[in-house]
């Protein structure tokens, strides 16, 4: 199937290469593919370096005096800070390994979007400043002088990677190039050149709790509205609780659920099967985000937001913690959250109040992927499923870069969407699990300015999508993450048009059959079920 | 002009050892002074490089995951791609040192330009070449260690009797000097016709292979072709490694460009990209097990940061948090 609309973009990816050497094409900030800087009030509130009212797509940034030096400086003290910055700016052979695996590249055939010109980018100023190859060769060795235009190629490119971490599969070394964009980041932050879709999230939440700067009335009253579409569903009542002491179990997820579709449908699955267990558990207005936007601006400010959780935790009194479906915030979790703001001591090993299971490997985080908690039930058969509930659709499944490639939760959602739904349709092996392409709107890169960007990021995995939707008919790309759930949507209304995004939370509870619940004739979102209720559909054959 | 100018540089190496030798006779500076120099430049480079690295600290857990975690007892974890304890890390690093296990994985995208489509399929060839590259630069160096003791221990024996398998003739032709010729001259090539890899190739890519095909190609001529005495340069390796060097005899110019070639290459390494060779024990998203949940991972320089606390929290939105009926600490 073609559609005109996504020939616009696509026609014009070229893999060819320009004739000059890398490092006389100079940087050329095209409208779409960036986005606004960071206001000035965003920075206050967080006391971050050089607030003031500037543009992104002006000549002049309103750079301090000695802007320089605070680079170098940064770059020097970040070196003695992180290994892994200090051997990836030494060991890179170019072997071009790499090249080809970023969806960036992919989408815009622009060479300086290969990760390993992106970080060629900030190693040609650490071989100039830092070694004595550099020093003495100059620009045979690699090395050049840091201007303003450096600084803007750096903005510009850093902020066109989703730290997706694709690269660092294939590289032989295991070069990050996500690694290395965190770190550039935070020397761009140490000058106040910050975008404001992640500095405005920032502020939100370390003065209201969350990236939407939801206030704790607006946190419940949304709640109630999505327990009211649950009543109107299914007839049951639900009465969840917000920062109730003693309390079993925190729960925290992104906040982006409780507002959108089609996070909402999520959001409302998590309810229902909590009502359904009849889990001890408490939500939260303090710590009302689980995602972290201030891990992609620096480390401090991610330890900053993340310190929330386990200080909410410390006051209600709570033995552990259960996590709702995100990306970053799994990556954060697993390879941060314990580092920055453990130990967690105050809590206990958690175990699954239903089914006894210990879950061991998080016994120092006390922190549970709400997947593990799911599979779990499942594998115990503690709830009562009706996979043909889901007969209308048929599934295909996206692993969102940081639980596959910062955590390497793989089986546990597949596990849950097989048991749950009868149709599901696994993409290409190349662009699944630890090689699965990234949403293009990743690590806070998912604001509207930036549109063209998002969509070019998006092409190869909406072009995997469009595979199996030709092959299979797929109509549904389940996933585990909030900013796929809306950054997907918009993916796959240019791309593959039909095709539409849903959490596994959200099929699970499309396919779970509620104590007392009425006869439901529709899914969450609305769509009539195939046939009749309960198992019937099962019986339709499937036009295939 | 990237790829002639460490051309250039190769044939300058060559030019000095000739003027350096043939013309001012200087044999002891390039058979002993030279090459000692070279040595240490590297053994010192190479160790001060690594403690280098040594000292920046390693303060998160951040091993990129590459497979299954370790779940539950019932899903099947993959312990090498994603490692949850060292054993198993070094089961990662062993395949990926020896091995070269994340090129072996390794695909190429292409773009049907024409439908929109992308395809993504397996690609070996790099690995392929890689692999044979390495492993034969290192049966060759190892090979050379006859040179340098007396007598010769028994595995050196065996390696050099399973090298000269396909016996063509006398001198035994070894089969891994071909092979490192051929691996080194596609790398090279690749990096010469594959677009992209052209394009982010930097002189200092170009110049050690180039330098290596010299080194190879010198060796390989001494050997077969010019058929340098092998007694006479024992003479002078054997003192070397004993520390009692002396020059006996006339060996020819192109030992010395060998010799001076290699020597280049020794000095050159601490100061390059070879430091890959080291570095890829040392690096983080590869080395650490992917444990971070159940054991906690220390930073050396964690500080204590200013926070949002709950107190202040409560403070800016106590009325309505009462009104919306959210329990409050304070009334
Ligand atoms: S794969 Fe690794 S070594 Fe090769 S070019 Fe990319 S970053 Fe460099
Ligand atoms: S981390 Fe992802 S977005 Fe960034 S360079 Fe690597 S592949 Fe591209």
């Amino acid at each position: 199937m073609s559609n005109s609309k996504s020939e616009e973009l696509s026609s014009d990816i070229k893999y060819t290469l320009p004739e000059e050497d890398w490092m006389d094409v100079p940087v050329r900030m095209k409208k779409g593919m960036y986005c606004h800087g960071a206001n000035e009030n965003s920075l206050i509130t967080v006391g971050f370096p050089n607030p003031r009212q500037w543009s992104s797509s002006e000549t002049n940034w309103k750079l301090p005096e000695n802007w320089q030096d605070i680079v170098l400086t940064g770059m020097a003290e970040r070196l003695e800070k992180y290994r892994s910055f200090h051997i990836f700016m030494d060991i890179c052979v170019r072997c071009g390994a790499c090249a080809d695996k970023c969806h960036f590249f992919l989408g815009t055939g622009d060479p300086k979007n290969m990760p390993v010109l992106r970080a060629e980018l900030l190693r040609s100023i650490y071989r100039r400043e830092f070694t004595t190859a550099g020093k003495l060769f100059g620009k045979f060795a690699g090395a050049r002088e840091l201007n303003e235009e450096v600084l803007r190629e750096w903005w510009y490119y850093f902020f066109q990677c989703t730290e997706c971490r694709r690269c660092s599969v294939f590289c032989p070394y295991g070069i990050d190039t996500a690694e290395i964009t965190m770190i550039a980041r935070e020397l761009l932050n140490l000058l106040g050149l910050n975008i404001e879709w992640i500095a405005g999230p920032v502020a939100n939440c370390y003065m209201k709790g969350n990236h939407l700067g939801l206030e704790p009335h607006t946190i419940t009253s949304s709640v109630e509205f999505l327990t009211d579409e649950i009543e109107e569903l299914t007839g049951i009542k639900i009465e969840p609780t917000f920062n109730r002491k003693g309390a079993e179990i925190l729960f925290v997820t992104p906040s982006g659920d409780l507002f959108a579709d089609p996070g909402t449908y999520t959001c409302m699955g998590y309810l229902m099967l909590f009502h359904e267990l009849g889990l001890d558990y408490t939500w939260s207005t303090y710590a009302s985000e689980g995602g972290n936007f201030g891990s992609f601006t620096s480390n401090e400010m991610g330890k900053r937001l993340n310190s929330k959780i386990y200080a909410e935790a410390k006051r209600l009194g709570v033995k552990w913690i259960l996590g709702g479906e995100c990306g970053h915030m799994w990556r954060v979790l697993n390879q941060y959250m314990d580092t920055w703001n453990g130990p967690a001591d105050f809590l206990e090993v958690p175990v699954s109040p239903i089914t006894g299971t210990v879950f061991e490997n998080a016994s120092s985080t006390k922190m549970v992927h709400i997947s593990e908690f799911t599979a779990d039930l499942l594998k115990h058969d503690r709830l009562e499923i009706a996979p043909s509930r889901n007969d209308h659709y048929k599934v295909t499944y996206h692993d969102s870069c940081n639980t596959s490639r910062g955590m390497g939760l793989l089986e546990e959602p597949r596990y849950i969407i097989k048991k749950v739904c009868n149709n599901f349709f696994e993409m290409p092996e190349h662009t699944i699990r630890e090689k699965t392409f990234c949403c293009g709107s990743g690590s806070g890169l998912n604001a509207s300015e930036n549109m063209e960007m998002r969509l070019r990021g998006g092409f190869p995995r909406a072009n995997a999508v469009k595979y199996v939707k030709n092959k299979y008919d797929v109509d549904m790309l389940a996933c585990i993450c909030a900013i796929d759930r809306a950054a997907l949507t918009t993916i796959m209304d240019y791309w593959v048009p039909g095709v539409r995004v849903i959490g596994v939370t959200e099929l699970l509870a499309n396919a779970m059959k509620m104590k007392g619940e009425n006869n439901r004739q529709t899914d969450l979102r609305g769509d009539p079920l195939l046939g009749a209720e309960g198992g019937d559909a099962e019986e339709e054959s499937e036009d295939v | 002009m990237k790829i002639l100018l460490p051309f250039l540089g190769v044939i300058g190496v060559v030019m000095v050892a000739f003027v350096g030798v043939e013309l001012l006779n200087l044999r002891y500076l390039f058979g002993i002074i030279i090459p000692y120099a070279a040595f240490i430049t590297f053994m010192a480079g190479v160790i001060l490089h690594v403690l280098k690295w040594g000292r920046s600290a390693v303060p998160f857990c951040i091993p990129t995951t590459s497979g299954q975690q370790k779940s539950f007892p019932w899903v099947k974890r993959d312990r090498l791609d994603n490692p949850s304890d060292n054993l198993e890390v070094i089961g990662r690093m062993a395949l990926e040192v020896f091995l070269f296990r994340s090129l072996f994985s390794n695909t190429s995208s292409s773009l049907k330009e024409d439908e929109g489509r992308l395809i993504h399929g397996s690609s070996k060839w790099l690995w392929g070449a890689g692999l044979a590259f390495h492993w034969t630069f290192f049966i060759v160096v190892f090979r050379h260690l006859r040179l340098f003791v007396d007598p010769i221990p028994s595995v050196l024996y065996l390696v050099d009797s399973l090298d000269g398998l396909m016996q063509l003739g006398v001198p035994v032709l070894y089969w891994t000097g071909l092979i490192l010729l051929g691996s080194a001259t596609y790398l090279f090539i690749r990096r010469v016709f594959i677009p992209q890899v052209r394009y982010i190739s930097l002189p200092n890519d170009h110049f050690p292979l180039l330098l290596i095909i010299a080194i190879v190609l010198s060796g390989l001529l001494m050997r077969y072709f010019l058929k340098v005495d092998i007694i006479y340069v024992k003479d002078l390796t054997v003192g070397l490694f004993s520390l009692k060097p002396v020059i006996t005899h006339n060996l020819g110019l192109i030992f010395y460009i060998h010799l001076f070639l290699v020597s280049v290459l020794l000095a050159y390494f601490p100061f390059s990209k070879l430091m890959h060779a080291a570095g890829v024990l040392l690096s983080p998203t590869r080395n650490m097990p992917n444990n971070s949940r159940r054991v906690r991972h220390i930073n050396p320089w964690n500080y204590p940061v200013k926070v949002h606390t709950y107190e202040e929290y409560e403070d800016d939105f106590r009325d309505k948090m009462k009104k919306a009926g959210i329990p409050v600490e304070k009334e």
